[in-house]
């Protein structure tokens, strides 16, 4: 049991100057489940690409059972058991199941016949064992993302893997999904495998795992047996200071109602249905949370909200703001009524990455008086306001006015869309989308005090998260989204009193959302 | 920052190394290509009529560049400056013969200036709003709609525009006409350069003032750069392309003020030759920024006539080859860029 399995001695990989992996020496213990956490940008992909020869290391050593290896693509890792699911799949729509597993390793001569019933067979009692339950005849483009993921997995297997690297595996599965995923690797423990699983969520990491490793700025800071550490401990270890894992949540001061919305339905371009009768209000000073498993009407509510739907899409029902009707206004008119959007994907849709930095602090509020000038913008305004957003928010830059935003780390991009949407001039209500999704542990601490202090400035918040403890903790209320409509919203009383029983309440949540 | 120096210096070294391979051809022809350029420069930046001719020709070159690169700010491809360069000429020809002679030369040139800007604006903006409504890409239409304006200009000429006998149309008035340099201050004697060349270096800075300095050019580069981002930023993209469409097909149709205006005086089949085309590449090599265009513009301007003073020793073909491995290379060099 303590044989390893996996060793890596003074491994480094370097960039240019950067050194993305830095003397990193490891032991993965035969048939166990090995964590390693960080921050985004720790190298934590870096290392797991140079285990399965995607990269190969500017110096250092990996051995396989006591064997060297040194691989130089990933046909050569497989060959020695090693096997990787990455965060974004690599299935071909277009073929089933069993056709994706077979890619690359189809066991048949050149013209002659693939075996896929025989391979299906094989494939199903492999599936079986592992409790990963797949039609091997189905369409990949018809399955689900966990199920896309199973297929991931039994591609590995059915390849006779025995060391599976599995980079942040839950990023995109529900609670319930994630639950099976980590019955599955328990179970592929039992028969001997070993689990290498990179991931940034904590919990998770203590969870299944039995022994952890944490990565911070290339290097590898500490392994130690999962048993024997906390989720506090991990934090500081991944960030090296202390964290405060819990955000503060002072009791709201709840003011008039500033967005009311009333039986928003929606159907897309093609007649779809994606929004069903939604009524909520959100009042100022409370965050109303969305509860839901990603394509329920997330977006399509947001769009809406936002004035950005599908032209071609019917949108019924009444969005009021204040008072006045802002349902089917342009994105322009409803920001100059003081509403500001943080999509999800920020750095797709919320900056212009070959802008500067300034340029991307006015972005969207370029029209404000204050910045412009006859025939042009009032550049001596824009640096003022550019220097006082940067120094209060600590936006790490070299060069204020030539500096491309795209040259900034993730985190400091994701600042800079902060501080130009919460700072805008009568901001009244505030549209936030996953506010912390790909964001460093140690920035998530910031931008959750940022959204409570937003709140307690009297500003009405919809929040809409993947993270039940995100959505749990910052919260008035609580709305479940399902198919397009709300199946449940919990009230201020009972959001309060889950937090005391968090588990329960999460769980509570999750049935009200699947 | 290292790459940015490198960027400014692909042009430059895109034309030296045509230079040389040039010179290997002009070697292939069994002529000295230290003597052919020698030549090339005495008649041409060595005497003020070879200025004259280089200064006139970047001047059209300058109007159909900016045809091309303003779309591409919002990453169009305008294909199309040739017909709405055409279309521009034909109509500034026919206003031009359709003004009473006694107008004030003032109000002739804006009048005729006017009708070449819309009727290139126009074609453009038609190539926009397939695009916009749609959905037609846009090098599909501009190309397309090449040819239609270069039938419907062969049409109306060979019906009964065109003074009898002969392809061309009937001169414009006198009060119409631009003024040449030569006969207001007798410099570049004898050439065509006009005061055309004024309004080309105008439009380059006013359009750079409105690209880099304004707020509706700010919207239209991040409409250019990410379209679903200024979105999201209330910015209607749609807009933004007919506005770039509609700027490109008028800079188009201004060439033609240059060419009717400014020289012939009419409009005549084959007037346009291929300009419009020409002005993809200058664009393309001043990375579609508008005043860098002055500078390519005169590039190629140096080259279409150099070609044609030397073309008698060797052919003229030689350095339409330039021109091509000029911009090849600098496709070359920018790709290599970008992969280090």
């Amino acid at each position: 049991m303590n044989r390893s399995v996996l060793s890596v001695s003074g491994l480094s990989k370097k960039f240019g100057t950067f050194w993305a992996n830095r003397n990193i020496s490891l032991e993965i213990e035969n048939g166990s489940i090995h964590a390693i956490v960080g921050e985004n940008g720790a190298g934590k992909s870096t290392l797991t690409r140079m285990l399965y020869g995607l990269l190969s290391p500017t110096s250092g050593f990996i051995s396989a059972r006591g064997k060297s290896v040194r691989f130089s693509s990933p046909r050569q890792a497989i060959a020695e058991g090693i096997g990787m699911v990455h965060q974004h799949f690599m299935l071909v729509p277009e073929l089933t199941v069993t056709e994706n597993i077979m890619l690359g390793d189809e066991r048949s001569h050149l013209f002659a016949p693939l075996k896929k019933r025989g391979t299906a067979e094989t494939i199903r009692k492999i599936a079986d064992t592992h409790a990963l339950s797949i039609d091997p005849d189905a369409l990949v483009s018809d399955l689900s993302v966990g199920e896309e993921q199973r297929v991931e997995i039994l591609k590995l297997l059915y390849r006779n893997a025995d060391i599976l690297i599995l980079d942040e595996p839950t990023a995109v599965l529900t609670p319930l999904e994630t639950e099976k995923l980590f019955a599955t690797l328990k179970s592929l423990q039992k028969e001997g495998k070993t689990v290498i699983l990179i991931t940034h969520k904590l919990d998770e990491a203590i969870s299944v795992s039995d022994r952890v490793s944490v990565m911070r700025r290339g290097e590898l800071i500490a392994t130690e047996p999962t048993p024997s550490v906390t989720k506090a401990d991990l934090a500081r270890l991944m960030v090296g200071r202390d964290v405060l894992l819990r955000v503060e949540h002072p009791e709201e001061n709840i003011g008039r109602p500033v967005l009311e919305v009333s039986n928003l339905s929606m159907n897309d371009w093609k007649g779809v249905q994606r929004l069903n009768g939604l009524s909520f209000e959100i009042r100022a000073g409370e965050i109303y949370g969305i509860a839901g498993v990603e394509g329920n009407g997330q977006s399509e509510l947001l769009a809406s909200l936002w004035g950005i739907a599908d032209r071609r899409s019917v949108i019924d029902g009444s969005v009021m703001l204040d008072g006045t009707s802002i349902k089917g206004l342009h994105a322009d008119k409803i920001a100059a009524m003081g509403v500001s959007h943080i999509p999800e994907d920020r750095l797709k849709h919320a900056v212009v990455p070959d802008f500067t930095i300034a340029e991307n602090l006015i972005f969207g509020r370029h029209r404000e008086k204050k910045f412009a000038r006859t025939g042009g913008f009032n550049i001596p305004a824009i640096r003022e306001y550019t220097d006082t957003v940067i120094s209060e928010y600590m936006i790490r830059h070299d060069d204020r006015d030539n500096q491309k935003l795209a040259s900034l780390s993730g985190g400091n991009q994701q600042k800079v869309v902060l501080a130009r949407e919460i700072r805008r001039p009568d901001l009244k209500l505030l549209l936030l989308a996953q506010p912390t999704r790909g964001v460093d542990i140690g920035a998530i601490e910031m931008i959750h005090r940022q959204i409570i202090e937003t709140r307690d400035k009297g500003i009405a918040i919809l929040l809409v998260s993947a993270e039940l403890d995100e959505l749990v903790s910052l919260s008035t209320r609580i709305g479940c989204l399902y198919k397009g409509s709300l199946r449940r919203e919990f009230t201020a009383e009972e959001v309060r009193y889950g937090r005391s029983s968090e588990k329960d309440f999460k769980k509570e949540i999750g049935l009200s959302i699947t | 920052m290292r790459a940015g120096i490198f960027k400014i210096a692909i042009p430059p070294l895109a034309v030296v190394l045509s230079l040389c391979i040039s010179a290997l051809l002009i070697m292939a022809a069994g002529k000295n290509p230290l003597f052919i350029y020698q030549k090339m420069f005495t008649m041409t930046l060595g005497s003020e009529y070879g200025t004259g001719q280089i200064v006139f020709r970047a001047t059209s070159l300058v109007f159909a560049g900016l045809a091309v690169a303003i779309p591409f700010k919002l990453k169009l491809f305008n294909i199309g400056g040739e017909g709405q360069m055409l279309a521009g000429a034909f109509s500034a020809a026919l206003a031009g013969t359709l003004l009473p002679p006694q107008t004030h030369p003032v109000l002739a040139v804006f009048f005729c200036t006017l009708s070449a800007i819309t009727a290139g604006a126009s074609v453009a903006l038609l190539s926009g709003w397939l695009k916009v409504s749609f959905g037609v890409n846009e090098v599909i239409s501009t190309i397309m709609l090449n040819f239609i304006v270069q039938a419907c200009a062969g049409f109306l000429l060979t019906g009964n525009l065109s003074v009898p006998s002969t392809a061309h149309t009937y001169e414009i008035v006198p009060s119409a006409q631009i003024p040449q340099f030569d006969t207001v201050f007798g410099i570049w004697q004898k050439s065509p350069a006009n005061f055309s060349t004024l309004f080309a270096l105008a439009a380059c800075f006013g359009l750079w003032f409105l690209v880099f300095k304004t707020i509706p050019g700010y919207e239209m580069r991040a409409a250019g750069l990410h379209p679903e981002a200024a979105r999201y930023a209330g910015i209607d993209t749609n807009f933004h392309i007919l506005k770039a469409m509609g700027i490109g097909g008028a800079m188009a149709g201004l060439a033609a003020a240059n060419l009717v205006l400014g020289y012939k005086h009419y409009y005549e089949s084959g007037l346009t030759d291929g300009i419009g085309f020409m002005g993809i590449a200058v664009a393309l090599l001043a990375f579609a920024h508008p005043v860098w265009i002055i500078g390519s513009a005169m590039l190629f301007g140096f080259l279409q006539y150099g070609g044609l003073s030397v073309n008698a020793y060797v052919p003229k073909d030689i350095f339409l080859m330039v021109q091509a491995v000029t911009i090849l290379m600098i496709l070359i060099l920018t790709k290599f860029l970008h992969r280090n």
